[in-house]
């Protein structure tokens, strides 16, 4: 479903990667490792249609995507390294608005449910501004699970979770899959996806 | 007639597919920002008290004489609207920006344009619109005579929207940059500069008996044309900057 054709990309003068060429059918996942700085957050940014490869393609569907082409935005669910959550919004109408953004309308009971699968049902109406980092990502992986999204890019989505919640992730990731979804997450740590296809991609500059 | 299958799937929508009206996304800007401003009243509220404070202090300043306040006041109101203006809008998309909800916002199904349109239209009614209705109340101040109160206000209604839309291009042009609000002001000032011209223009002309309509139009040409072309351009800085 989403193929990448000999992708090069730089970031000023450095070169990040060259003639990346992988596929990720329906149901598989794909872990992007590398040191710091080796291009992952860029490779998912590319893959976004947030910025424009250096060379090489990108096509989802058969379509490209090219820099914020609308081919692959009514499919994807990005989670960057900035949860896009305002500080003076509670969780829930956090959630509300990014729902309402994206084009999935979601009623409340469905958001308030989806913010207690990651335990956060007391803080839902709290003002993020008070939350932890962990508990932000957890809003995040709140959002993955109401968006009805196929393709999911996880920038690090592991970051700031504790035990409980990297479980989490990997449930939310394992269940995601099983129902014909397409992962691309970059990663540091290795993450329990059960019995799906799996393949890793080590980026070295 | 033979190549028109191949055309057909092209434009036909993809299974599943919904359709994203502009209309929705300037909604959803609107309504978001709009519902951010009310939370944040107390800023709102400097920026206001900024621009009676400029207002109030030249007639102070000024010699007591009556002819010489109601010539400047079109001059005096006009500029501090111009300040006001510049003294909101490096928020316009920096907070988005530093939260991450901009890459969302430029991942959304609905057309950016329209979303940015959506956040200036908010910034108007939050930021311009009080000024407007402020107007004839400080104008008071100036000894204008109501017919000419009247001009500037409508005046001021023409042309404080071309302020958000000309000053939402440059908020993104400077995102992410050090410094952005003196950059901001720079870079915008002198593209106010015709808006101020026909503003305050407008009131003069009425005042020696020419009559405001000729600058009145203008101003209302020209926001015509920034509605229209403004969000595109804002649009397409906002991607340079997530770029």
């Amino acid at each position: 479903m989403l193929r990448a054709h000999n992708l090069t990309a730089r970031r000023g003068f450095a070169h990040l990667f060259a003639d990346l060429t992988f596929t990720v059918g329906s149901g598989e996942a794909l872990l992007v490792t590398g040191a710091n700085g080796s291009g992952k957050t860029t490779l998912l940014r590319i893959l976004a249609g947030l910025t424009a490869p250096e060379a090489g393609s990108v096509r989802w569907r058969g379509a490209e995507v090219s820099a914020f082409s609308a081919a692959v935005r009514q499919e994807v669910a990005f989670v960057g390294h900035l949860p896009a959550l305002n500080d003076a919004l509670t969780a829930q109408e956090n959630l509300m608005t990014l729902l309402a953004l994206s084009g999935d309308s979601a009623h409340s009971d469905e958001v308030r449910a989806a913010l207690s699968a990651v335990a956060l049902e007391r803080q839902s109406s709290l003002p993020v501004r008070v939350l932890s980092q962990g508990q932000r990502r957890r809003i995040a992986l709140a959002r993955l699970a109401l968006a009805q999204r196929t393709l999911w890019l996880l920038d690090e989505p592991a970051t700031a979770l504790d035990v409980a919640g990297a479980t989490i992730l990997s449930d939310l990731i394992a269940r995601h899959l099983a129902g014909h979804g397409c992962v691309v997450a970059t990663t540091h740590q290795p993450l329990e996806l059960g019995p799906a296809r799996v393949t890793t991609l080590a980026l070295t500059p | 007639m033979k190549r028109l299958p191949a055309i057909v799937p092209i434009l036909a929508t993809p299974p599943g597919a919904r359709d994203f009206a502009a209309w929705a996304g300037i909604g959803w800007a609107l309504q978001r920002d709009l519902g951010l401003a009310l939370r944040s009243r107390a800023e709102l509220a400097v920026h206001l008290s900024f621009y009676v404070i400029v207002v109030s202090l030249f007639p102070l300043a000024a010699t007591p004489d009556r002819g010489l306040l109601a010539a400047m006041a079109p001059a005096v109101l006009w500029v501090a609207a111009l300040l006001a203006s510049l003294l909101s809008l490096p928020r316009l998309f920096a907070v988005d920006l530093l939260d991450g909800t901009l890459e969302q916002i430029a991942l959304s199904p609905y057309p950016l344009a329209a979303l940015v349109s959506g956040k200036i239209a908010a910034h108007w009614l939050t930021t311009g619109l009080p000024v407007v209705l402020l107007a004839p109340l400080l104008a008071l101040q100036y000894e204008l005579d109501s017919e000419a109160i009247t001009v500037l206000s409508a005046g001021l209604l023409l042309g404080t929207p071309i302020l958000s839309l000309l000053g939402a291009i440059g908020a993104a042009l400077t995102l992410g940059v050090r410094g952005a609000g003196s950059l901001l002001a720079l870079l915008i000032l002198p593209l106010y500069v015709p808006v101020l011209i026909f503003g305050a223009g407008a009131v003069d002309a009425f005042r020696v008996g020419l009559g405001a309509a000729a600058n009145l139009s203008l101003l209302g040409a020209g926001l015509l044309v920034a509605v229209v072309g403004a969000p595109f351009a804002a649009a397409a800085a906002v991607r340079i900057a997530l770029d």
